[in-house]
């Protein structure tokens, strides 16, 4: 893919994020944030495309480390916001 | 084989792709009301699982085994993690989860580099190496700056701002060793060791910039270093040509920069002047004349027939509700009022607690039906006409210095004006000063008297004491 193709993908997905976002009320700003930085987790793609090629055990031991570093923040990150999400109710 | 060829296509990864981006997307969208926003979590969930399929169904992508560790390694660590924190350590986790993210971006982006030298045998082309470095700069500051925050929550590191004489023109170094590493690379440098010079600074300018950043400003912060891991996470994307990436970075990238926008102005302060240190470099003076001044404390009998013959209440609570897990008992305080036909209402600063909507997590987990907890603004015009204002472990949100005291530090910040009530009841555990280290008028003022004590046990002490009259 050409650079170009990528910085408007870019471009519109930051604005897709403004909107998205703003109309977020107070009371979810934490689970919000919890989700938000599940999702970044997403690095952990990163991981799993340079490991196939990677030469020599320390380019692999520095992307085990990555991949469990993106696991742990993707794992927890979506955990965490579903327990806080849990208790948001309403009483009947 | 042709079901092989077709899954392991391309084009049909960048398809599931698509989908992964359009369950992120969703699943925010889900997240603005509190009926969907549990849906809204999981579906951006699914939206992972499918980028991390189809991610593994390229052909190139192997070594199996590793992989699987890695993933065990990360599922071991994380989903006790995430099971057994307490509601209250909430803040200190989204810290850490955040901060291995930007660990795992500025680890890839080095082995990125090494392998381009390894297999290239030079600098890989600029529209890849640019990427790669300003992942490794943004994902390295994240990293740390994450660990020092989530050091400060759990009060591992003092909470209290740290500053060294000549904190920025340190700060400003550090960046420029950074950035002029990276420009030194861009330009044609070939050097591991320069490349490592810049993870470093980055660092260090991770440390030092969170480290004179006080509790109150924690919130910010915290948002902020989110928007720059995914921030960096779209750099990382850019370097690997993979859209999944730049999407789901992007999208945390702005959202998390509008979230911290939205949060300093709730404090009335520019991004700018609170990473200057602006909590952190203002010290307090003490009172003029630099006497006591007389506080009038109350005990808990006295506190409960003020509230059991009050026809409106409304509860302020702050960090010390937290520390105290304090909130199980203010929901039942708060039902025995009601039960009486007492109108019981919270009134949530923005930046109550250590992180946006703290409160409300607390008060949520505690079974307080989310309708109660009025935002600032609401609420603010209601204390003329409130009872009595039960204000339980917050400070420096309630402070009316901020609205007049033009010498004060936190001059200028919104705030709930409890002091407007007809009483003000302040539970705290002693005559400290708050997160920020600022004393607070309103518990000079005559309508204002002190509970002493721990939250928990106060509010408990109380709640007995109103179910006897």
């Amino acid at each position: 893919m050409d650079l170009l193709t990528e910085l408007t993908i870019l471009v519109l997905a930051a604005f897709v994020g403004f909107e998205v976002i703003s109309k977020v009320p107070n009371t979810l700003h934490t689970p919000l944030m919890s989700a938000t930085n599940a999702i970044h987790g997403i690095v952990l793609l990163g991981g799993l495309l340079l490991i196939g090629e990677a030469s020599g055990f320390l380019d692999e031991l520095l992307l085990v480390i990555a991949i469990a570093f993106g696991t742990i923040n993707i794992v927890g990150g979506f955990l965490v916001t579903d327990r806080m999400l849990e208790m948001f109710k309403r009483r009947d | 084989m042709y079901t092989a060829s077709f899954f392991t296509d391309p084009d049909f990864i960048r398809v599931l792709y698509i989908f992964a981006f359009g369950c992120f997307i969703f699943g925010l969208h889900l997240l603005n009301h509190p009926r969907s926003a549990r849906r809204g979590n999981i579906v951006a969930a699914v939206g992972m699982a499918i980028a991390v399929i189809a991610t593994l169904l390229y052909d190139f992508v192997g070594d199996y085994l590793l992989i699987l560790l890695g993933i065990a390694i990360g599922t071991v660590v994380g989903v006790p993690a995430a099971r057994r924190v307490r509601m209250t350590a909430m803040p200190q986790m989204v810290a850490l989860f955040n901060g291995v993210g930007g660990g795992a971006v500025a680890l890839i982006s080095f082995v990125e580099y090494r392998e381009a030298l390894h297999h290239a045998g030079g600098n890989p082309a600029l529209d890849q190496l640019i990427p790669i470095l300003l992942a490794a700069i943004i994902g390295s500051i994240s990293f740390w700056g994450s660990n020092i925050a989530f050091g400060k929550l759990q009060e591992i590191l003092p909470g209290r701002p740290i500053s060294l004489p000549g904190q920025q023109l340190i700060n400003g170094a550090l960046l420029l060793t950074a950035v002029g590493s990276a420009i030194a690379i861009a330009a044609g440098t070939e050097s591991q060791g320069l490349f490592l010079l810049i993870l470093v600074s980055a660092a260090v300018l991770g440390n030092m910039f969170v480290m004179p950043i006080g509790g109150a400003d924690m919130p910010v912060v915290i948002s902020l270093l989110n928007a720059f891991t995914g921030l960096s996470a779209a750099a990382a994307g850019v370097a690997l040509d993979n859209v999944a990436l730049i999407v789901g970075g992007m999208l945390v990238g702005a959202s998390g920069s509008i979230l911290t926008k939205q949060m300093a102005e709730a404090m009335n302060r520019s991004i700018a002047n609170i990473f200057a240190g602006g909590f952190g470099g203002v010290s307090v003076a003490p009172s003029a004349d630099g006497e006591q001044k007389p506080v009038r404390s109350t005990d808990a009998a006295d506190v409960a027939i003020q509230l059991a013959y009050a026809s409106k209440v409304v509860v302020a609570p702050g960090y010390g509700m937290a520390v105290a897990q304090a909130q199980h008992t203010v929901r039942e305080l708060a039902d025995e009022l009601e039960k009486r036909g007492i109108r019981v209402d919270f009134a949530i600063h923005p930046v109550a607690g250590r992180m946006p909507g703290h409160m409300n997590v607390l008060l949520a987990e505690a079974d307080v039906p989310y309708d109660h907890l009025k935002e600032m603004d609401e609420i603010n015009p209601e204390f003329a006409q409130t009872d009595v204002a039960l204000v339980i472990g917050a400070n420096d949100v309630t402070n009316p210095a901020a609205r007049e005291n033009e010498g004060s530090p936190i001059y200028g910040m919104p705030i709930l004006d409890v002091d407007k009530a007809a009483q003000v009841i302040v539970l705290k555990r002693s005559m400290n000063t708050g997160f920020a280290g600022i004393d607070n008028p309103l518990f000079y003022n005559e309508n204002t008297s002190l509970l002493f004590g721990d939250a928990k046990e106060s509010v408990a002490a109380v709640l007995a004491q109103v179910k006897e009259l």
